[in-house]
């Protein structure tokens, strides 16, 4: 399961971040903001339009991630916290 | 680099965005702050001086662009980490790194500060915004922390006074004796293992969250009343920017006008008298007169952004403004071009992508910005009636009209660069909503006096000078002693015009309104101030000269050639400063040259839609 499937408010914990193509620095760049495995992760809110962006609380921060961005974190299975 | 000596110890202040760096910097440097650019790029530097009291040493202080790591995303994190390093052209590496951390948000600054650890320079670390993190019940082993680290570690409360007194005491220990850190990870070890570490060791936090964000973004953030609470607190400001700002501009004018007078009578009559009445006086306080506006729109938007506002404004927008090839990154610098575009264009620094920065750039002078508010205002009171349409002023809806019509073109030319884009790969977001804070009044006034001067600077260097040049232009050659008509047809200005009308007579500008455009290129609103000197300058006798020009256009202009000038001034390509600030943040003739031509095309066709147009509904 990844980030954008996972329904609102439901805490879950981070597994890995998936890299598209060689290079990503986007993934990169969310490893670095602390999608790493073993970190706790919930759905705090979603943009007013086709539920873009999502608010993610990931440690103590808040970040606003575009969908696709998200689909890039996959989830440990059943793992709520 | 600077001024300071070669004895003098350099200080950096890096850390995570949001971490109140800014607000640590103020506090030790006070007033004592030069603001600057890094060569070669625009990144803003600033640099002060902290002077300790206790140790009689003083500091040379430098304020790093936020970053999220030393792998550079963006153009700001590139110099923080080449500064750090010490790699940066023309930059002489700091001595000590002050690494600011926000206590309430360890999980995240702490990776960061093993990562300018890991530099092996030496380093203090400044546990920032304790007392926040005391409300919440944050308790955080300063001891324990400084042991594992192996670099001394202090508190600091930015945004109270003397709360970096701890700080200021250790970096004269540092300046003492600078010693590098006593800790370092082996090559390769995971920094978000060691960070979970030292939290486990030294942090205790009762909840992850502050409750005042949650139920804040609760509301802020949802979709319906989110959205209501957007245009709501974008209403205030605009409503602000026109009803308090008019005392002050009154004010003003009512001084340059004065001032114009004492000067006009204390000197003989002659072209000194002229140049410093009608030239110099009128012509800088004809600008000057926005000071109120640009600083009454900035102190808002300073105030959104100091308070955390500001990002929720972009999470709210991003997905209109993706659609229509922007980010919602792009929402802050197209705010701020409603005041000023240059520092618009400036403030696009912090889109990280490349692609979106430059679609933001390009369309933000698209933005109404408070230069042509002059123009509007002088057209609308000439040509539009003020007659009550419901609840709404007629006058008020027209000047809305303009304010949608711009906003619209910007993003429709964002929609069409979009469409033409070759490189159509993923654009980020990942956009850090920081706690809600209320803002300090000494960074709300530092960051005011900063935008005045930048403003300022401005209308003392080019429009002073194409404010003089304007009048050379209009007042020399003299007509010759057996002149019919008027004087103003034998300068060089009115050759100039009368060439230039021939061009713009399809869109129904007479050779008055073709002058006003050149200098209006140095800025916008001086063509309204041109518009009158060339009135009064052109007037048969002195009677018409003394009138007011108001009147004076709305006898003389069609109302479709007043359409299509103020059509005109939406697009209005010709700003100098702009196109100058396009070249510097872009680095390219390239992309100015784009946006010239871009903004000239659609004016002029816009224009030339609109005058035919009312033309043939018989408005001509």
């Amino acid at each position: 399961m990844t980030l954008i499937e996972l329904p609102w408010r439901t805490p879950a914990i981070v597994d890995s971040v998936e890299d598209r193509g060689p290079q990503d620095s986007i993934a990169r760049r969310l490893r670095e903001l602390g999608f790493v495995n073993g970190e706790e992760v919930e759905i705090v809110a979603k943009g007013p339009l086709g539920a873009e962006p999502l608010l993610v609380q990931v440690g103590f921060t808040r970040f606003a991630l575009r969908r696709s961005e998200a689909a890039r974190i996959r989830l440990r299975n059943g793992a709520a916290a | 680099m600077s001024a300071a000596d070669a004895s003098t110890l350099r200080l950096a202040l890096v850390g995570n965005p949001n971490c109140g760096k800014t607000a640590l910097f103020n506090q030790l440097t006070g007033s004592r702050q030069k603001v600057a650019n890094y060569a070669g790029v625009t990144v803003e530097r600033k640099e002060g001086r902290l002077h300790s009291v206790a140790s009689g040493r003083s500091y040379a202080v430098l304020d790093l662009p936020g970053a999220y790591s030393l792998h550079a995303a963006s153009l700001d994190e590139a110099v923080t980490r080449d500064v750090c390093r010490g790699f940066y052209p023309g930059e002489t590496a700091p001595d000590v790194l002050v690494c600011v951390v926000d206590a309430t948000n360890l999980r995240l600054h702490l990776r960061f500060a093993l990562e300018v650890r890991e530099l092996g320079k030496p380093m203090i670390l400044a546990v920032n915004m304790m007392d926040a993190a005391q409300r919440r019940g944050i308790a955080i082993d300063l001891a324990a922390l400084e042991r594992e680290l192996g670099v001394p570690v202090v508190e600091t409360v930015a945004v109270r006074h003397g709360g970096a007194r701890a700080l200021v005491e250790t970096i004269d220990a540092m300046a003492a004796q600078p010693h590098e850190p006593r800790a370092r990870l082996a090559e390769g070890a995971d920094l978000h293992a060691e960070t979970r570490r030292l939290l486990a060791l030294a942090v205790a936090m009762p909840t992850r969250t502050a409750k005042v964000d949650d139920a804040l973004d609760r509301w802020l953030l949802h979709p319906v009343f989110g959205l209501v609470a957007l245009i709501v607190v974008m209403f205030l400001i605009f409503q602000a920017v026109y009803a308090w700002a008019t005392p002050l501009m009154d004010l003003i004018e009512a001084g340059t006008g004065a001032v114009g007078e004492w000067v006009g009578g204390a000197l003989p009559e002659g072209p000194l008298n002229s140049l410093l009445v009608d030239g110099i006086i009128a012509g800088v306080g004809g600008v000057i007169v926005f000071l109120p506006q640009i600083l009454i729109l900035f102190a808002f938007i300073l105030a959104l952004e100091e308070s955390g506002y500001l990002p929720r404004a972009a999470f709210l927008l991003d997905r209109m403004m993706a659609s229509a090839g922007l980010s919602g990154r792009s929402f802050i610098p197209l705010l701020s071009s409603f005041a000023c575009a240059i520092p618009g264009i400036m403030a696009t620094r912090s889109i990280q992508d490349p692609r979106d920065r430059l679609a933001t750039i390009l369309v933000a002078p698209l933005m109404t910005c408070s230069a042509r508010l002059p123009v509007y205002a002088l057209l609308i009171g000439a040509f539009v009636p003020q007659k009550q349409i419901g609840v709404f002023n007629q006058q008020g809806l027209v000047l809305f009209g303009l304010y949608a019509a711009g906003i619209l073109s910007a993003l429709l030319v964002s929609w069409v660069m979009k469409k033409w884009r070759r490189d159509k790969s993923e654009h980020p977001l990942l956009l850090e909503l920081p706690s809600y804070r209320i803002p300090h009044p000494r960074d709300l006034l530092i960051g005011l006096w900063e935008r005045a001067m930048i403003f300022l600077k401005r209308v003392g260097g080019i429009i002073l000078a194409l404010t003089v040049l304007l009048w050379v232009l209009l007042s020399f050659p003299a007509a010759p002693a057996d002149a019919v008509g008027p004087a103003i047809d034998y300068s060089f200005a009115g050759r100039i015009g009368h060439a230039m009308a021939v061009f713009f007579a399809p869109l129904g500008f007479n050779w008055q309104i073709c002058i006003a455009l050149i200098p209006g290129m140095a800025a916008r609103e001086v063509a309204v101030s041109s518009l009158a000197t060339v009135y009064a300058l052109s007037a048969a006798d002195d009677d018409a000269a003394a009138q007011a020009l108001t009147p004076l256009i709305s006898d003389g202009w069609s109302l479709a050639t007043a359409l299509s000038l103020l059509v005109w001034y939406i697009y209005a390509p010709m700003c100098i400063s702009t196109l100058a600030t396009i070249k510097r943040e872009t680095n390219s003739w390239k992309q100015m040259g784009y946006a010239t031509l871009y903004l000239f095309a659609l004016a002029y066709a816009a224009s030339l839609v609109t005058y035919q147009v009312a033309r043939a509904l018989g408005a001509g």
